[in-house]
């Protein structure tokens, strides 16, 4: 079986963004990019599955910019096998990079896709189950347990106010929430062995497909900043504030 | 050119984002039409009174759990003439609307807080640390709303005509075993009105139950922050944070929270924010409207005996 992961860079969880001065996008300049913390998960299950004998292979796709060279590296340092970067110094939407995926997903015939339930930067959640739709795969989103046994993938998901059991056939597509697994850290000897796998380099125009931006970004605002509050005393005071001042209790 | 809205309810009620995303659809001026799947006749005497809804779509066939692959054909046979599509930004809407939007070759636009036009709608970004305005091209816009941006629509004056629509075919290739929601007698962390939350702060997993009292006598909702939940004090899905749940309650009670980042991401549009901290630096303190600094393990108790 192979498995398909796609990846994406994102500007670290950690750092606080800023909108530009032109007000038409997140600064990205000099900030710290990293693998989206979804999309790290999906690796890590991937190559738990691989590790545990269920998947020959695990290929790690990713789309933007030359940066996402550095991000598909640590998927390989975390046990990926090769990988394809599709080149796009541009923003790309989901619907087209779901429509670039159905292409490689079918080029490299994958049985199966993990990937990060949504991307932290633009929050989108849509990739995974656009290129089921396009696939005409099943899907199961938001997944926090996996367990294969021949072509069925029984899958455990978190939904609004608790769990979801469902069966799904192989070929098919998962998204990942948190508590799918808890991703490794890459050891030194794999990271230096992560710079000898093989990445094929595609610009977008090649691929075929209409990635022309179905949104256009009219601007992009910081939202109206909280104003400073106060301490209070102590608990009564807390109390007296909540009730008459905030009206909250 | 109608709206068709997807509607969710628990057997008994129109759920509560279903009634937001009728609200935003209502700013844009078209015929607003519902489908209910798995409906009712109670939900469906609920839903025939909402102000502004035109026709109510049921429907049948194949709808056990909801799944994508079944329904997404049904909500575009539903679809047929509408310019929009909505329906809430729950992880209903969230699973089955892209799959739905991709059917139709148009670009989502996901979790909108803000109608600009019938074209053009504001989006958080980066866990709402950005907001984005964005401008559809697509012939048929499908959009997840944010149901803590919109107020419910009133459900009094209405008298919607019933129409039955298409039947959901068995898809062969995925198929619901079972769903486990929560015995807790405390709401869900994205709806609650109130969220108690606790940090590393806590300091131990047998701690966090220090939460408890306060959370029953609030009736709120219990969450943590990565650093409690990396450290394993509680279960992931407590998380609120850019990785975790967004929540936006009328109060947030942050104890023993340092103010991360990544947990600000997650919290800071609640209406009122109270950070009970013994850091009197903690960054916390600088988005939190009210402020306790002292022993955690001292207030919290005391907090939960005073509230009547």
């Amino acid at each position: 079986m192979k498995i398909l992961v796609p990846v994406k860079r994102v500007i670290d969880y950690n750092v606080k963004i800023r909108v530009n001065s032109e007000g038409t996008a997140v600064e990205k300049n000099n900030v710290k990019m990293s693998m989206n913390p979804f999309d790290e998960i999906a690796v890590e299950e991937a190559v738990r599955m691989k590790e545990s004998g269920l998947a020959e292979e695990v290929i790690i796709a990713s789309i933007g910019d030359k940066g996402s060279q550095e991000t598909i590296r640590t998927a390989f340092a975390m046990g990926g096998d090769r990988g394809i970067h599709i080149v796009n110094e541009l923003n790309t939407e989901p619907l087209a990079v779901a429509k670039i995926l159905k292409n490689i997903v079918e080029k490299e015939s994958a049985d199966l896709v993990i990937m990060g339930k949504q991307a932290i930067d633009d929050d989108s959640n849509q990739t995974g189950q656009m290129l089921a739709a396009l696939l005409s795969w099943p899907q199961a989103t938001f997944a926090s347990k996996l367990e294969l046994n021949d072509n069925d993938l029984k899958v455990i998901r978190e939904i609004d106010g608790g769990l979801e059991t469902l069966n799904v056939k192989l070929p098919c597509i998962v998204t990942t929430d948190l508590r799918l697994n808890e991703p490794r850290y890459a050891s030194l000897p794999n990271i230096m062995k992560a710079k000898k796998k093989e990445i094929i380099e595609i610009p977008i125009a090649e691929t075929g497909v209409d990635f022309t931006s179905r949104l256009e970004v009219l601007k992009v605002e910081e939202p109206a900043a909280r104003s400073g509050g106060r301490k209070v005393e102590d608990v009564d005071e807390l109390i007296d504030v909540l009730k008459n001042e905030a009206g909250v209790i | 050119m109608s709206i068709l809205v997807i509607a969710e309810s628990n057997g008994t009620e129109v759920d509560r984002g279903t009634l937001s995303a009728i609200t935003a659809a209502k700013k844009i001026g078209n015929e607003i039409n519902l489908l209910i799947l798995e409906e009712t006749e109670e939900v469906i005497n609920k839903a025939q009174k909402i102000k502004g809804v035109s026709k109510i779509f049921t429907a049948s066939g194949d709808l056990e759990g909801g799944l994508a692959e079944n329904i997404a054909p049904l909500i575009l046979e539903c679809a047929k003439d509408a310019s929009h599509v909505f329906s809430s930004a729950g992880t209903f809407g969230k699973n089955i609307m892209p799959r739905v939007s991709a059917l139709n070759d148009s670009q989502q636009i996901s979790d909108i807080c803000e109608i600009v036009d019938s074209d053009t709608f504001v989006r958080p970004i980066y866990a709402g640390n950005a907001l984005e305005t964005v401008k559809s091209s697509d012939k048929v816009k499908f959009i997840t709303v944010r149901s803590t941006a919109f107020e419910a629509a009133n459900d009094e004056e209405g008298n919607a005509e019933i129409v039955t629509g298409p039947v959901a075919g068995t898809n062969g290739k995925s198929s619901f075993v079972r769903r486990d929601l929560s015995e807790s007698d405390r709401p869900e962390l994205t709806a609650a009105k109130i969220v108690v939350s606790g940090g590393r702060g806590i300091g131990s997993a047998d701690n966090f139950s220090i939460l408890d009292p306060l959370a029953d006598k609030l009736g709120a909702a219990v969450g943590a922050s990565r650093a409690a939940v990396d450290a394993g004090y509680v279960p992931n899905d407590y998380q609120v944070g850019q990785t975790g749940k967004v929540v936006a309650p009328e109060l947030y009670i942050a104890i023993g929270i340092s103010g991360a980042i990544q947990h600000l991401a997650g919290m800071k549009d609640s209406k009122t924010i109270v950070a009970i901290n013994k850091d009197e630096d903690a960054p916390i303190f600088q988005i939190a409207d009210y402020g306790l600094v002292g022993d955690l393990f001292e207030i919290i108790p005391e907090l939960s005996d005073k509230i009547k």
